[in-house]
């Protein structure tokens, strides 16, 4: 039987704030435990919630970037239960008001076409704290300083068909919210989460398979390798005759599988209902009008700008503007270079070659945007060839300085003087008079030969164009 | 002196007739008497009350002294209290010293109020007769055979006993008004958003309102003012300027146009009570008002629905009392989920799991369109027969409660019969008006309370028709004769 | 109508709160004729009426984005039933 695979993905975005979503305590990560948590996110008796402004400020710019309506009338809900990392014993969300409504967005897929992918909605919420499973005596410790911080819950609806476009959209998401400036994206410290909701069923089939939602999916490549895992199994079962259960798993990158998480399902009833602490944010034309007039350049349209501007492909400006930081370094070294299509070629192969191989990112690659124009000019006044340019450009990654100074400590200035050129040509013919020979009597191809010579007793450095033609020059003579 | 008013005790204080530390120490000298019988007080805090007075005095000396500088009060256990413990009179928060201020606790510190204790209450705010609560039931102090009301019946024997000028408490269904009714003492509960709730121990959100006991319409007044405003901390709190409580007391009431809802005077209504209101209405007859007769059709729906909204809010509000970060924690829980289970099970009280388990049903899956959302539509038909009402009349009035106080014990064992006595106030918390009670009479020996509600933010208004009814009447002065001895000659008082 | 003291059990879990048979059996009665109480709702048509959470028709401020706390860990910790090196402990929790 032929399958065919429903996904669709949860992110939780965690949001640029300073302070928490409902209360004046600091987001910032990494302090020691329990010292960025006030009365509020303590759940001390007593304590009300108060949104943050800014909190509300950025999900509305998510809905301007997802083209959905911002909704001037949302509710903030109560999620009730109980668990040691919830001081309240409920989450503040949003249930039937989120404050942003359907949107899309628009992901590549393999054959060079796009897809357009449903974003139900997007709400806020809050936190949870952490618990720490080492051993204190048997005991889990509880650190509530992520406690109330502000997420965007960022739904879609079930229009993906295969983990590369999951990863597709999970990545367009995750471009889309730095674009922005409302998350870090950062994925080691949790800024930027994942759940999938994964079904399968025979191809053709209307009604949806019963899903399951893999939860702790935090990077790209556990999610492509967790969703395809699971289809799989769901796959085995109904083949042999058994059925899919509707549950929460855990994908364990470690055992390359996915597991049950019945103690999360236990008694589960949320008992959803308006949080009487707050009252409903209304948002009015202007407040969504002023962000509107603030918002960068998404990627939709920096793309077609780099397309217009740049010359690029199709293909190399989607992938230019695949983040932000990396349209910007581009940019940069486009602009700088006067090159664009040389400046994509660098940052599309060496730049980002070197990139993957030493696990970094962008924003701290030790060449930067500046350096690399500084490179690339030198290539275009032919002060060095592109084969040279390769060692220029190891040299920088090394950290032995910008292009200019590298060219000049290792001498790697192309030898343009034609005398210079000429001497060595002629102490070659001298001592290669059989070849010499093989030239003249037709047999042109050995022309590659006499420049690889060249090229060696100058160590590269002698302009190949120039090499070229004074070799024709003086073998026919 | 424990009959002063409390412009009275600031002209003596200002006078130098006696100090604040001296004024503290004589009420406290009376809590040392009489709270042995009445069991108004959790917490009695003598050092606390007398550094607060030696300041107030400093104040008074300096000339920096306001209207309340140095007169001692009462707060209820719910408003939590920097340094002090802080219960909701229940086992669950006995070992709780709050760590921070109410907003309310913070405004009257700043006011300069030396604080004498924290007042005993229904645990958690759930109770109509003040027999829920982990410290023991208060008494009555007209009868210490009675119930003294609920919950927050210690502020109201401590004021009725005169143990305290004046006392904070909370209303979510009537607990202000109908303690004080029960003892014979001016109370008030603002509309809903005037006072911040901030630090206030939550029963339920959408209904609870701080408020103020006296001996009379002006010392409330006076107390509410510096309780009262916006405050940040409170999403829910009204941006509405304050105005000034005490400015129109005197207003004449010639014209007012006072409702007196039939449904409030119909079978369940005792007739002693409602001899006693009658004639109250007949007295402000004769200062000038005119008496028109309302309906308040759904006023039989107003326990239905607030038993579910109650109830459903306080499931969630009580989730936070989990013995991890503060309170009790049972022994040797086996794992998490036992851990859970026996902390709450055995730190909250009878009343408060019944109301948890009611409100964690109404909000289960599949019941929540017919319970919660249908309580709130409920709320709203309640809500518009006020606003239609007010459309009419200034001000409604009726009985606080159907009886008089009760015995102890004579309603404990069922629940239903406690919460009908609270059945022509809990429509003012539903739809977050401001209400009062007045001292009105006796029936039965005992004290009975006349209900004022007024419309929103008309908080000035209902203390200037009380006032007016009190100027020309002394029910508020009746105090309890077995506490009106003064063991202590406040002379001769002091550290 | 009437719970059973199964669901009262029920319930009770979702509550977290430990209460015995005895208990279960006289919450049943209670909360039966709470619910009894509750139903006098049902006699009327509410479908065209908006539910009312908010006794006044405001919306929720917003407040600015600054950060005001400061770190009070040592008092809040001293109110507490167990904890070890700045952490809350808890029974262990099982994933
Ligand atoms: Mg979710
Ligand atoms: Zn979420």
């Amino acid at each position: 039987m032929e399958w065919e695979t429903v996904i669709g993905l949860e992110i939780h975005a965690q949001l640029m704030t300073k302070s928490k979503i409902f209360s004046g305590s600091s987001i910032a990560y990494g302090a020691e435990p329990n010292t960025q948590a006030n009365v509020v996110d303590l759940a001390l008796p007593g304590v009300l919630p108060v949104l943050n402004v800014e909190a509300v400020r950025m999900a509305a710019k998510f809905g301007l970037g997802i083209n959905a309506p911002v909704s001037q009338n949302s509710v903030f809900a109560r999620k009730n239960y109980f668990y040691p990392d919830l001081p309240q014993g409920y989450q503040i969300s949003q249930m039937d008001l989120p404050i942003v409504e359907m949107g899309h967005i628009d992901i590549p897929l393999e054959d060079g076409s796009t897809k357009r992918i449903g974003v139900t909605r997007a709400h806020l919420e809050q936190d949870a704290g952490k618990s720490l499973h080492e051993d204190f005596a048997g005991m889990t410790g509880i650190d509530l300083n992520r406690a109330g911080t502000p997420l965007l819950e960022i739904v879609s609806e079930p229009d993906m068909s295969s983990a590369k476009e999951a990863v597709a959209y999970m990545k367009k998401i995750h471009a889309l919210v730095q674009y922005l400036e409302i998350c870090d994206g950062n994925m080691q410290e949790g800024s930027f989460r994942c759940d999938a909701n994964v079904s399968v069923r025979p191809k053709g089939q209307k009604e949806l398979g019963t899903r399951a939602e893999l939860k702790n999916i935090n990077s790209f490549r556990f999610v492509e390798r967790a969703i395809n895992i699971e289809i799989a199994r769901q796959i085995d079962i109904i083949e042999e005759g058994g059925s899919v259960v509707q549950e929460t798993r855990l994908f364990d990158p470690d055992k390359d599988e996915t597991r049950s998480m019945r103690s999360k399902e236990e008694a589960n009833d949320y008992r959803y209902f308006p949080d009487p602490d707050l009252l409903p944010v209304r948002i009015s034309d202007e407040f969504i009008e002023a962000i509107r007039a603030t918002l960068p350049e998404l990627p939709e349209a920096k793309k077609q700008r780099f397309i217009d501007e740049f010359s690029l492909s199709d293909y190399d400006a989607e992938i230019m503007t695949s983040s932000r930081p990396l349209s910007d370094y581009y940019e940069i070294v486009a602009s700088g270079s006067g090159e664009a299509k040389l400046a994509a070629n660098w940052v599309m192969g060496n730049l980002s070659a070197a990139l993957n191989k030493d696990d970094k990112n962008i924003a701290d690659s030790p060449i930067s945007a500046e350096m690399l124009v500084g490179m690339i000019k030198r290539i275009s006044d032919s002060t060095i060839s592109g084969k040279i340019a390769k060692d220029v450009f190891e040299a920088m990654w090394k950290g032995e300085g910008d292009a200019d100074s590298v060219i000049e400590k290792k001498g790697l200035k192309q030898i343009t003087d034609s005398g210079a050129i000429e001497t060595m040509i002629d102490e070659i013919i001298a001592n290669n008079q059989a070849q010499v020979e093989e030239f003249r009597s037709g047999k042109e191809k050995i022309l590659g030969f006499f420049v690889g010579q060249v090229m060696k007793a100058s160590r590269g450095k002698a302009n190949p164009g120039q090499v070229n033609q004074l070799l024709r020059k003086k073998l026919k003579a | 002196m424990h009959n002063k008013s409390l412009t009275e005790l600031a002209t003596d204080l200002t006078s130098g007739a006696y100090s604040s530390v001296e004024l503290t120490q004589y009420f406290l000298d009376r809590i040392n008497q009489y709270d042995t019988n009445l069991n108004a007080f959790i917490t009695v805090m003598d050092e606390q009350a007398l550094a607060m007075a030696k300041t107030a005095d400093e104040q008074i000396a300096a000339g920096s002294a306001g209207a309340l500088t140095g007169i001692p009060m009462a707060h209820k256990d719910i408003f939590c209290t920097d340094g002090v413990r802080t219960s909701a009179g229940s086992k669950m928060l006995d070992n709780f010293i709050a760590p921070y201020n109410a907003t309310v606790v913070e405004k009257l510190n700043v006011a300069g109020m030396p604080i004498l204790g924290k007042t005993n209450m229904d645990e958690f705010a759930m109770g109509s007769s003040n027999e829920n609560s982990f410290y023991g039931k208060v008494k009555n102090p007209w009868d210490l055979e009675r119930v003294p009301g609920g919950s927050s019946g210690g502020s109201a024997a401590t004021v009725a006993a005169r143990l305290a000028p004046v006392a904070t408490g909370t209303d979510t269904g009537g607990s202000i008004r109908q303690p004080a009714s029960l003892t014979g003492i001016t109370g008030i509960k603002p509309t809903y958003g005037r006072v911040s709730r901030f630090g206030m121990i939550a029963y339920a959100s959408s209904l609870d309102q701080g408020g103020v006991f006296g001996t009379s319409a002006s010392d409330c007044a006076l107390v509410l003012q510096a309780m009262s405003g916006f405050d940040e901390k409170d999403s829910t709190s009204s941006e509405q300027a304050v105005g000034d409580f005490s400015a129109s007391l005197k207003d004449s009431l010639q014209g007012l146009k006072i409702g007196l809802p039939k449904e409030y005077f119909e079978e369940g209504l005792d007739s002693g009570v409602a001899k006693v209101i009658e004639d109250a209405i007949a007295e402000y007859k004769k200062l000038g008002a005119e008496i028109i007769e309302i309906s308040l059709p759904n006023t039989h729906l107003a326990i239905p629905a607030y038993y579910v909204v109650a109830p459903a809010e306080c499931s969630s509000n009580l989730s936070r009392l989990d013995g991890v970060r503060y309170g009790y924690r049972c022994e040797n829980p086996k794992d998490l989920q036992d851990h859970y289970m026996r902390s709450r099970g055995e730190a909250f009280g009878d009343e408060v799991k019944r109301r948890i388990m009611v409100g964690t049903y109404a909000l289960s899956a599949g019941y929540y369109d017919a319970y919660y959302l249908k309580a709130q539509k409920i709320r709203r038909l309640i809500s518009e027969d006020f606003q239609q009402a007010f459309e009419t009349v200034d001000v409604i009035m009726g009985p606080v409660a159907p009886n008089t106080a009760f015995k102890i014990g004579e309603k404990s064992d069922d629940p239903i019969s406690m919460y009908l006595s609270d059945i022509y106030t809990i429509a003012v918390n539903l739809a977050g008006l401001p209400g009062m009670s007045v001292p009105a009479g006796q029936a039965n020996n005992l004290p009975v309370g006349l209900q004022l509600i007024g419309n929103y933010f008309e908080e000035a208004k209902m203390l200037n028709i009380a006032h007016q009814y009190q100027q020309v009447t002394d029910h508020h002065q009746q105090m309890p004769t077995a506490f009106e001895i003064a063991n202590i000659n406040p002379s001769k008082g002091g550290e | 109508m009437s719970l059973s003291t199964e669901e009262v059990k029920k319930i009770a879990l979702l509550a977290r709160l430990a209460i015995s048979d005895k208990e279960a059996q006289q919450y049943s009665d209670s909360l039966s004729e709470i619910f009894d109480l509750v139903a006098q709702m049902n006699a009327v048509d509410t479908s065209d009426i908006l539910p009312m959470a908010h006794p006044q028709d405001i919306s929720q401020r917003l407040r600015e984005d600054v950060v005001t706390a400061d770190n009070q860990r040592e008092k809040f910790q001293a109110i507490a039933p167990s904890t070890e090196e700045g952490l809350y402990l808890v029974p262990k929790v099982l994933e």
